[in-house]
C-alpha cells in the first residue's frame, strides 16, 4: 500500500526558488521561439527577470529550515546559501553573455535556457537530502553545460571542448551512480539523514557493510571530484575551459563548482561524518584521503599555472587549485566538532571565489576578439593606461584571488586555513599557504603587464555597457566581502548554521 | 582564554589619524590628471600635512607615565571570530607613527621635481599610492589586532610594489616581484601563526592575549629548542627578518632600493623596515617570553652578522644608492641586537635607532636623488669636488653623513650608544657580540666618509659637475626638517626616552615574570 501524498505535504512553497527556476526555463525556452532573431536581448532580458524573481523568493524563504517533496529536499539556510551563490552567478553571466554571444556570432535563444537550467540544477544539488535527487540535480546541472560549450560550434576547439567534457562527465556520472548504489547496499537507504542514523552501527559491528560503504563513498568522492576538477580528475578542466564560450567557462568555474562541493559538503557532513574507524574515534576515516587529494590540487593547479601563457587556461588552473583550497575546508570537515566551522569557511570562499573569478572572467572577455584570441598574458600589456578602471578591477580580482588582504579572497583563505588548524590539519595547512605564495607569482604577472609593460592602442574593445555591469559587480561583490566580512558571514550565519546542525 | 578588555568604541583621535590619508586619497580619486596636475601634488601634500598634526595633537595628548593603550577604540569587525578593529596607542606605537608622519610629507615634498613622474606620468597615481601607503603603515603601527595588523602589514606591499614597478629604474618590473614575493612568502607565514595564536586565545586582540600570557591563563608550550612556542615566535619571527631585514634574508632590499624611485626609498628605509622590527618589540617579546629568551643570542647574533656584512658590503659598492641601501642592513642590525638585548636600554636605543635611521638615511637617499636629478648617474665616481659646486648642498650633506656614522651630538650615536649599553649589561647575551658590534660603528666611519669623500671633497675636476645648479627652495624645504630633528634627538634624547619608559618596562615584564635575573643584572 502507497501512502500518496498531498500536495500540503510536499511542502512546495519552501522548494519554490528552484522549482520556479525550472519551470520558468520552458518557459523561456518557448517565449524565446517567437523572439525574432535580432532581439534576442529581450530573451536575456527576460531571463534576467526570471532569475531576480528566484534570486528575491530566495531570500524570503532563506531561513525556513524545512523538508519538502517527502524527505527528500531540504530547504535550510545551506540550500539558502547555495542558491545565493548560484543566482548570483547566473545573473552576472547573464550580463557577461549579452554582448558577447552577439559580436562573436553564437547568439541563439536557447543558451539563456541552458543557463537556467543548469543554475537549477546546482541549486537542487545544494538543497538535495537523498542520493537519488543528487544524482539527478547532477545531470540537470551537467547535461546544459555539456551544450553550452560547444556552442561555438564553428570553432573546433569549441566542438572538443564539449566533446571532451561531455565524455569525462559522463563517466564521473557512472563513478557517482556506482558509488550511491554501494552505499544503498551497505545501509538500505538513499536519504541522507537514514544514512547518518545507519552509519554508527555499521562501524560498531565491523560488518562487511562498511567496506561497501567506504567504497561508495570513494566512488561518489571520485564522481564529485570530476564535476569540481580536483586531482587526479582534473585533466579535462585546461582543454574545456579553453575551447568553450569565455561566459560558459566563467559560470561553469564558479556555479558546476558550487554544486559539486554543496553535495560533497551535505554528503559528508549530513550522511557520513561518523565514519570512523573505531566507535570514538574523532577523525572521520575519508579525511586523510581527501586532505592528499587536497594538497595534490593546490600543488598541482598552481605550479602548472605558472607556465601557462593564455589567460583562459591560465584561470582555469587556477580554479583547479581553488577547488584545492576549498577541498581542505571539506576535508577539515572530517573532524568531529569542527564541522560547523569548516563548512562556514567553504561557503563563505565560494562565495568570494564567484565574485572575483567571475570578475577576473569579465575582464577577459573584454580583451578576447571576436575570434577568441586575444587572451594571452601579453595582450594585458598597457591596459592600465587605456583603461585604467579596468586595470584597477583587474589588478584588484588578482589580488583577491593571490589572497591579499581588504579582498574577499582573503577572507575566504582565511576562514579556511583557520578552519583546517583547528581540524589539527597542519600540513596541509601549510601547503595552502605556501602554494598561495606561488599563486602570487603568476596572478601578479598579470599585474606586471597591465601596469608595468607599455603597449599599444587600446586591447579593451569588448568593454561593452552591460559586459561593465557584470564587472561592477563583480568588483562590488570582492570589495565588500574583503572591506566588510561580518556581512558575508552574518548572511550565512541567520541562514545556515541552526538548519544544518 | 584571557579576559576580555573594555576599550570604548567611539571615535578616537587615533582613528582620525589613520583615516586622514584614505580621504585625501578619496578626493584624489576624483580629480583630473591632466587639468588639475598641480592641485593633486598640493591636496597629497596637504593631506600628509594634515596627518602630521593630528599625530603631532596624538603627541600632545599622550601621557607618557601611562604603560597602558590610549587613545584607544574598539568596534566588532567580525565578531563570530573574535576579531576587531582595535586602535590605540602607548610609547613604541606613538613614536612610530609620528616617524611615519614626519617622513610622508617629506617623501611626497621630494616627489614635486622628481623627472621621473614628469617623465612617465600618471602622477595621480602615484600619490595615490603614497597616501594608501601612508595609510597603511599608520595601521600597522597602532592596530591592537593581530588579523587587522596582518591585514595592514599586507596592503603595505601594494603601493610599494607600484612604486618600484612603474617609476623605478631601469630593471623594476625583476625588483618590484622580487619584493612582493619574498615578503608575501614571509608574511604568509605569519598568518598561520597568527591563527594558531587566535585559536588557542580565543581572540586576536594582542592586548588580551598578552594579559593572558602574563597572568599563565594561556600558554603556550616551551619544553626544548623545537617546540610549540619556538614555532610561533620563529613564524612571526620570519616575517618581521624579512622585511628589517636581517642578513641573510636581505637580498630583496639592495634592489629594491636601487630601482625605487628617490620617495620611494625614503619611505622604505625610513619607515616601512621599521615596521619589522617594530613588530618583534610588539608582538614576539611579550607573547612569547621564553622563546625569545632562548633565541635571543641566535637572533642577535645574525643582527651582529648584518652589522659588520652590511658594513663590509657597503665598503666595496660604487653606486651611492647600493651603499646607502646595505648601509641599512648594517643599521637595523644594532635594532636587532638591541631588541634581543631584552634589556630596557637596549629596547629603548633600538626604538631611538629606528627613528634616527628612519631619518638619517632617509636623508642619505634624498641626497642621492637629488644628485641624480641632476647628473643622471648614481655612480660615485661621476662625482668629486661637488662641495665647490653645490656649497649648501655640501653643507647639509655633511651633517646627515656625520649622523649616519653616529658622531656622538647627533642623532645616530644616542640609538647606537644605548643599544650597545643595553647589549653590554644583557643577561641573554655575552660581552662578545656588543664588541663586535662596536667594530660596527668604526666600519661605518669608514664607509660613510668614503661616500663623502668621493663625492664631495677633492678637485671639481670633471666638466659635467661645474656648472650643477645649487639647492633649489623645495629641495631646502625638504631637508630641513631632517636637519632639525638630527640635532634635536641628538642633542635633547631625554624627551624622546621618556615616552618609552613605561611601555618598555610594560613590555618585557612577561620576560622579567620567569627570568628575573636578566632584567636585574641588566638594570644593576
Amino acid at each position: 500500500m502507497i501512502d500518496v501524498p498531498s500536495i500540503a505535504d510536499l511542502n512546495l512553497t519552501v522548494t519554490f526558488p528552484a522549482v520556479f527556476l525550472a519551470l520558468f526555463t520552458m518557459v523561456v525556452l518557448i517565449v524565446d521561439l517567437f523572439i525574432p532573431k535580432d532581439r534576442k536581448i529581450r530573451t536575456a532580458h527576460l531571463t534576467l527577470g526570471g532569475l531576480v524573481v528566484a534570486f528575491v523568493w530566495n531570500v524570503l524563504v532563506f531561513d525556513s529550515n524545512q523538508t519538502a517533496l517527502g524527505g527528500m529536499y531540504i530547504a535550510d539556510s545551506f540550500s539558502g546559501f547555495i542558491n545565493f551563490i548560484a543566482l548570483t552567478a547566473a545573473i552576472i553571466t547573464c550580463f557577461l553573455s549579452v554582448d558577447y554571444l552577439k559580436r562573436t556570432g553564437i547568439e541563439q535563444g536557447e543558451f539563456y535556457s541552458l543557463l537556467l537550467f543548469s543554475t537549477a540544477g546546482v541549486m537542487f544539488m545544494g538543497a538535495a537530502s537523498d542520493l537519488i535527487v543528487v544524482f539527478i540535480a547532477l545531470e540537470i546541472l551537467s547535461i546544459p553545460l555539456y551544450v553550452m560549450a560547444a556552442m561555438r560550434y564553428r570553432d573546433a576547439k569549441s566542438e572538443e571542448s564539449g566533446l571532451k567534457y561531455f565524455i569525462l562527465g559522463a563517466f564521473a556520472s557512472a563513478f557517482f551512480l556506482y558509488g550511491a548504489a554501494l552505499v544503498y547496499g551497505a545501509t538500505g537507504t538513499t536519504s541522507l539523514p537514514e544514512i547518518f542514523a545507519s552509519v554508527e552501527g555499521i562501524v560498531a559491528t565491523d560488518s562487511g557493510a562498511r567496506l561497501y560503504l567506504v567504497l561508495g563513498a570513494a566512488l561518489i568522492f571520485v564522481g564529485l571530484g570530476f564535476k569540481v576538477a580536483v586531482v587526479p580528475f582534473h585533466m579535462w578542466t585546461p582543454d574545456v575551459y579553453e575551447g568553450a564560450p569565455t561566459p560558459v567557462t566563467a559560470f561553469m568555474s564558479v556555479a558546476a563548482k558550487a554544486g559539486g562541493f554543496a553535495a560533497l559538503l551535505r554528503l559528508m557532513v549530513i550522511a557520513l561524518p561518523e565514519l570512523t574507524a573505531n566507535i570514538g574515534d574523532t577523525i572521520a576515516i575519508w579525511q586523510t584521503t581527501i586532505a592528499i587529494v587536497a594538497a595534490a590540487t593546490m600543488i598541482l593547479g598552481n605550479f602548472v599555472a605558472i607556465v601557462q601563457t593564455n589567460v583562459k587556461r591560465m584561470l582555469a588552473y587556477s580554479s583547479i587549485a581553488h577547488a584545492g583550497y576549498i577541498l581542505m575546508g571539506v576535508a577539515a570537515v572530517g573532524t568531529i566538532g569542527v564541522a560547523e566551522e569548516a563548512t562556514r569557511a567553504a561557503l563563505i570562499y565560494m562565495l568570494a571565489y564567484t565574485f572575483t573569478n567571475l570578475g577576473a572572467f569579465a575582464v577577459v572577455m573584454a580583451l578576447e576578439k571576436d575570434d577568441g584570441s586575444g587572451t594571452q598574458i601579453a595582450d594585458f600589456k598597457g591596459l592600465s593606461r587605456s583603461r585604467p578602471l579596468l586595470a584597477v578591477m583587474m589588478a584588484f580580482f588578482m589580488l583577491s584571488l593571490t589572497g591579499v588582504p581588504t579582498t574577499a579572497g582573503f577572507i575566504g583563505k582565511f576562514l579556511l586555513f583557520g578552519a583546517a588548524l583547528e581540524a589539527g590539519l597542519v600540513l596541509l595547512t601549510i601547503i595552502g599557504v605556501l602554494t598561495s605564495v606561488v599563486s602570487a607569482y603568476y596572478y601578479v604577472r598579470i599585474i606586471v603587464n597591465m601596469y608595468l609593460e607599455d603597449g599599444e592602442g587600446d586591447p579593451a574593445e569588448g568593454a561593452t555597457q552591460y559586459l561593465n555591469y557584470a564587472t561592477y559587480a563583480a568588483f562590488a561583490g570582492t570589495l565588500i566581502i574583503g572591506l566588510f566580512p561580518f556581512l558575508a558571514v552574518n548572511l550565512l550565519d541567520t541562514m545556515m548554521i541552526a538548519g544544518l546542525f | 582564554m584571557p579576559e576580555a578588555l573594555s576599550v570604548g568604541s567611539s571615535l578616537s583621535l587615533t582613528t582620525i589619524t589613520l583615516f586622514l590619508p584614505m580621504v585625501g586619497l578619496t578626493i584624489l580619486l576624483f580629480m583630473n590628471e591632466e587639468k588639475d596636475k598641480d592641485a593633486i601634488k598640493w591636496t597629497a601634500f596637504g593631506f600628509t600635512i594634515a596627518t602630521f598634526i593630528a599625530s603631532l595633537l596624538m603627541a600632545f595628548n599622550f601621557d607618557v607615565n601611562d604603560a597602558g593603550l590610549q587613545m584607544a577604540q574598539r568596534n566588532d569587525w567580525l565578531p563570530q571570530l573574535g576579531i576587531s578593529y582595535f586602535v590605540g596607542v602607548d610609547g613604541l606605537s606613538m613614536l612610530m607613527v609620528l616617524l611615519s608622519t614626519i617622513i610622508m610629507p617629506i617623501a611626497v615634498m621630494a616627489s614635486f621635481r622628481a623627472g621621473v613622474l614628469e617623465e612617465r606620468g600618471r602622477s595621480k597615481l602615484y600619490y595615490i599610492f603614497m597616501l594608501l601607503l601612508e595609510w597603511a603603515m599608520i595601521g600597522v603601527f597602532v592596530v591592537q589586532d593581530l588579523i587587522i595588523f596582518y591585514i595592514f602589514w599586507e596592503v603595505t606591499l601594494v603601493p610599494m610594489y607600484f612604486l618600484i614597478g612603474i617609476w623605478g629604474a631601469e630593471n623594476r618590473v625583476y625588483a618590484a616581484v622580487k619584493f612582493f614575493l619574498y615578503t608575501m612568502a614571509g608574511s604568509i607565514l605569519m598568518l598561520l601563526a597568527i591563527l594558531y595564536v587566535g585559536n588557542a586565545a580565543g581572540t586576536f586582540a594582542v592586548p588580551e592575549i598578552i594579559a593572558g600570557v602574563q597572568s599563565g591563563q594561556l600558554t603556550f608550550v616551551m619544553d626544548g629548542v623545537f617546540s610549540e612556542q619556538s614555532f610561533l615566535f620563529l613564524g612571526f619571527l620570519i616575517a618581521f627578518a624579512i622585511k628589517v631585514p636581517i642578513w641573510p634574508l636581505h637580498s630583496w632590499l639592495p634592489d629594491a632600493h636601487v630601482q625605487a624611485p628617490t620617495a620611494g626609498s625614503v619611505v622604505l628605509a625610513g619607515v616601512l623596515l621599521k615596521m619589522g622590527t617594530y613588530a618583534m618589540i610588539r608582538f614576539n617579546l611579550p607573547m612569547f617570553p621564553e622563546a625569545s629568551v632562548t633565541w635571543a643570542p641566535v637572533v642577535a647574533g645574525l643582527g651582529v652578522i648584518g652589522i659588520i656584512y652590511g658594513a663590509w658590503v657597503c665598503y666595496a659598492q660604487t653606486d651611492m644608492k647600493k651603499l646607502v641601501a646595505y648601509s641599512s642592513v648594517s643599521h637595523l642590525g644594532f635594532v636587532v641586537l638591541g631588541i634581543f638585548s631584552l634589556t630596557p636600554q637596549g629596547i629603548q636605543g633600538a626604538t631611538i635607532q629606528m627613528i634616527s635611521h628612519g631619518i638619517s638615511t632617509g636623508g642619505l637617499f634624498l641626497m642621492v636623488g637629488m644628485l641624480y636629478e641632476r647628473r643622471h648617474t648614481k655612480l660615485m665616481a661621476a662625482y668629486g669636488g661637488i662641495w665647490k659646486a653645490m656649497p649648501v648642498f655640501g653643507g647639509i650633506g655633511l651633517i646627515i653623513s656625520l649622523s649616519s656614522m653616529g658622531l656622538p651630538g647627533l642623532n645616530g650615536f644616542v640609538g647606537e650608544f644605548t643599544i650597545l649599553l643595553g647589549a653590554i649589561g644583557s643577561g641573554v647575551l655575552g660581552i662578545g657580540f656588543a664588541l663586535v658590534a662596536t667594530v660596527g660603528v668604526i666600519l661605518a666611519a669608514v664607509y660613510i666618509l668614503k661616500m663623502f669623500q668621493a663625492i664631495f671633497m677633492g678637485e671639481l675636476d670633471k666638466e659635467e659637475n661645474m656648472n650643477l645648479p645649487d639647492l633649489h627652495w623645495q629641495e631646502i624645504a625638504v631637508l630641513v626638517p631632517i636637519l632639525l630633528l638630527i640635532f634635536w634627538i641628538g642633542l635633547q634624547p631625554s624627551a624622546w626616552f621618556d615616552m618609552l619608559d613605561a611601555t618598555t618596562a610594560s613590555l618585557i615584564a612577561g620576560i622579567a615574570d620567569f627570568a628575573p635575573e636578566i632584567i636585574v643584572q641588566a638594570g644593576s
